[in-house]
């Protein structure tokens, strides 16, 4: 994609460095449509397209967070770039390796290539199984993946639990013992303890409260440090982004709109949906910002809006936005999907 | 002189279990004067649901008030019989949940459901009701209000549900609302807008609400004063600017400083350590002594009543005089 050429700004280092990496991804679910409908009203196969075109890198030892609201396709996107999920278009990439064909191929390699990558849950009431006890359930990829005998279990397992602040004493409990950040915890135990090189965070302290979202954040990123990891931090909160991320992409519609470094996303936010999010966060410390009507509402992603998605709800829309798609495209040291951007409006 | 619209006093709530009673609400005492918003804030386990829910008269048994009172315009509302709380509850007091799924049937159109309420409380027929009904849904910023009428929850989006629950909590024109994490099932730029409208439309018609959420910038956006809950005790109250900005009780201090906010350098959260209770195991005295960093011998043998200092008033032996800056 000729973005992903031309700009050398956000996101990216060079391609020799881009050590996780999004090409043209692309996920498109087809519902059911009665085929009466499909005879009587020539209506076609409806689509979501759920990831639409995106395109972003990762360097090595960075964290890109990825923030949208609900149905803007984060969720699908941390899917497809652990091989959770096959794209219908483009593909995923991990040092230098494509992700899917790689899984689908050899099983040694495709061992492999499942080892170095893992990934944290939003639920942690759903994540992990009732029916075990944790060091059991901590202790499963590394014997899955054959990395060490049973009887090492229970040691790995000791020094995975004071990574994470859980007490050794803890290994014989089951899941509904445990409070929701201790759970988010033990399944971060459970995601390093195979030492993943890139780990997709979804949406990891969306459910947890206020203080405990504050441990379990600052304990990612303390992991993350020490242990060199390569993150994908999802969440549809923009603040709290700014604790883990070095850069940040926001997402709409399925659609990449913008990609920058953290500082200026959050000085310098260039799309006008980036700065309608930023606008609706409340703040109770931020007592000076000043707060941007907040327009209309999520499209039907079964319908959205011609040309550019965010049209409808922005201010600063013209004929083009209307009808033509921006691309992502440099602007500084960022990139942007947007007509009023480019054409120097904004 | 007009007192509070709702007194809520040395109110105890719990749970009878196999190893004995759980006091999930330990003596919450608050009041709510007319056309004010309270916020109630507080993390799992505060409370603060049960405080909403004992006031409604809606506390899922086994649980129980088992002390303390609760006035509504000077009358005491929580030993009233079934049939009466029915009455007062949707007529007097409204109540706003955080899934507006939950509140609303899937098996009936929003038309049906906004007109059941209205006439079951307003002496209006048919024809005059569904006239109601659509203004009450153009005042929630629905647009094409006469058309959707006759569409059922499940065709509406999750923001555009809130605001019909919202238009319904107001049918019965009710002096107080209890709204319980109205916008927490909600994306972002939609809590605006909901928060928005909560706002605009109690404020039009004077009515008072009790706002309970674990989100303290909706707190800070929405509410004039603002009670914090800890493990089912009020520890502080108090004007939302004061509570905020200069918090006299250690653990509403250390609560902002763990909340996510632009106007830091982001570097590290602040944490708290420890955990929160669980309610089986509140400590004695202050329930919040166990994580914090001023307790002394007298914390975890007394339990500190509300005490006015400086502009709130803080459940604690040591409150902080000069808080953190803004």
């Amino acid at each position: 994609m000729s973005a992903r050429d031309a700009a050398d700004g956000a996101g990216r280092a060079d391609a020799g460095t881009a050590w996780v990496e999004a090409r043209g991804l692309g996920r498109t679910f087809t519902l059911d449509t009665p085929w009466t409908d499909r005879l009587l009203r020539r209506t076609g196969a409806r689509q979501v397209h759920a990831v639409d075109d995106v395109s972003f890198t990762i360097a090595r030892g960075r964290t890109l967070a990825l923030v949208g609201e609900s149905g803007c396709g984060k969720s699908t996107l941390a899917r497809l770039m652990v091989g959770l999920d096959v794209p219908t278009r483009g593909s995923a990439w991990l040092a230098g390796a494509d992700v899917r064909a790689t899984l689908g191929g050899a099983p040694d390699a495709a061992r492999a290539m499942r080892r170095r990558m893992q990934m944290i849950f939003q639920d942690p009431f759903a994540s992990l199984n009732p029916r075990w006890r944790i060091g059991d359930i901590v202790a499963e990829p590394l014997l899955e993946q054959g990395l060490i005998l049973p009887a090492q279990a229970a040691e790995r397992v000791a020094a995975l639990l004071a990574a994470v602040g859980l007490r050794g004493a803890d290994v014989r409990r089951f899941p509904h013992q445990f409070s929701g950040g201790q759970r988010q915890r033990i399944s971060i135990a459970r995601a390093i303890s195979t030492r993943p090189e890139f780990l997709v965070c979804d949406e990891p302290t969306s459910s947890l409260d206020v203080s405990v979202q504050a441990q379990v954040l600052n304990l990612m990123v303390d992991l993350q440090r020490e242990r060199a990891l390569t993150c994908l931090f999802i969440s549809h909160n923009l603040v709290v982004v700014r604790y883990v991320a070095d850069d940040v992409g926001v997402m709409y519609l399925g659609r990449l709109v913008e990609l920058a470094p953290k500082p200026e996303i959050f000085h310098a936010p260039r799309h006008p949906y980036t700065r309608m999010l930023l606008a609706a966060v409340p703040d109770p410390r931020a007592r000076e910002r000043p707060r941007a009507p907040v327009i209309g509402e999520m499209p039907d992603p079964l319908a959205p809006p011609a040309g550019c998605a965010f049209h409808p709800r922005c201010p600063h829309a013209n004929a083009r936005c209307r009808d033509e798609r921006p691309a992502l495209l440099p602007s500084g040291a960022v990139q942007v999907a947007c007509h009023a951007v480019e054409e120097g409006r904004l | 002189m007009t007192g509070p619209l709702l007194e809520v006093r040395d109110l105890c709530v719990e749970f009878p279990t196999r190893h004995g009673a759980l006091r999930a609400l330990d003596g919450v005492s608050f009041d709510i004067a007319p056309g004010e918003i309270l916020g109630i804030v507080g993390e799992s386990g505060a409370g603060k649901s049960l405080a909403g829910a004992a006031i409604v008269g809606l506390l899922e048994p086994p649980g129980r008030v088992c002390g303390g009172r609760i006035l509504f315009d000077g009358q005491r509302i929580d030993d009233l019989p079934p049939a009466a709380m029915r009455r007062l509850r949707g007529k007097q007091i409204g109540a706003i949940f955080q899934d507006p799924l939950t509140a609303l049937d899937p098996l009936y159109s929003i038309g049906h459901q906004l007109v059941e309420t209205l006439r079951t409380h307003l002496p209006l027929d048919a024809a005059q009701a569904r006239e109601r009904a659509i203004e009450l849904l153009r005042r929630a910023g629905l647009p094409a209000a006469e058309a959707r009428l006759g569409q059922y929850p499940h065709e509406f989006s999750g923001g555009m549900r809130q605001r019909v629950v919202i238009a319904l909590a107001l049918a019965g024109e009710p002096r107080l609302i209890i709204a319980d994490e109205p916008t927490t099932a909600l994306d972002v730029a939609v809590q605006a807008q909901v928060i928005q409208l909560l706002r605009g439309l109690t404020q039009e018609s004077g009515a008072s609400v009790m706002l309970i959420t674990h989100d303290m910038g909706v707190i800070a956006e929405t509410c004039d004063r603002v009670a914090v809950m800890y493990a089912g005790r009020v520890v502080e109250v108090g004007p939302v600017e004061a509570v905020i900005h200069h918090p006299a009780h250690p653990y509403t201090a250390a609560l902002m400083a763990s909340v996510p906010t632009l106007a830091d350098a982001g570097g590290r959260l602040a944490q708290i350590e420890g955990a929160l209770p669980r309610p089986d195991e509140i400590p004695a005295g202050c329930a919040f002594h166990p994580r914090c960093p001023k307790a002394s011998q007298r914390c975890g043998q007394e339990r500190p009543e509300l005490a006015l200092v400086l502009r709130t008033r803080a459940a604690c032996w040591w409150p902080m005089v000069e808080g953190p800056a803004a």
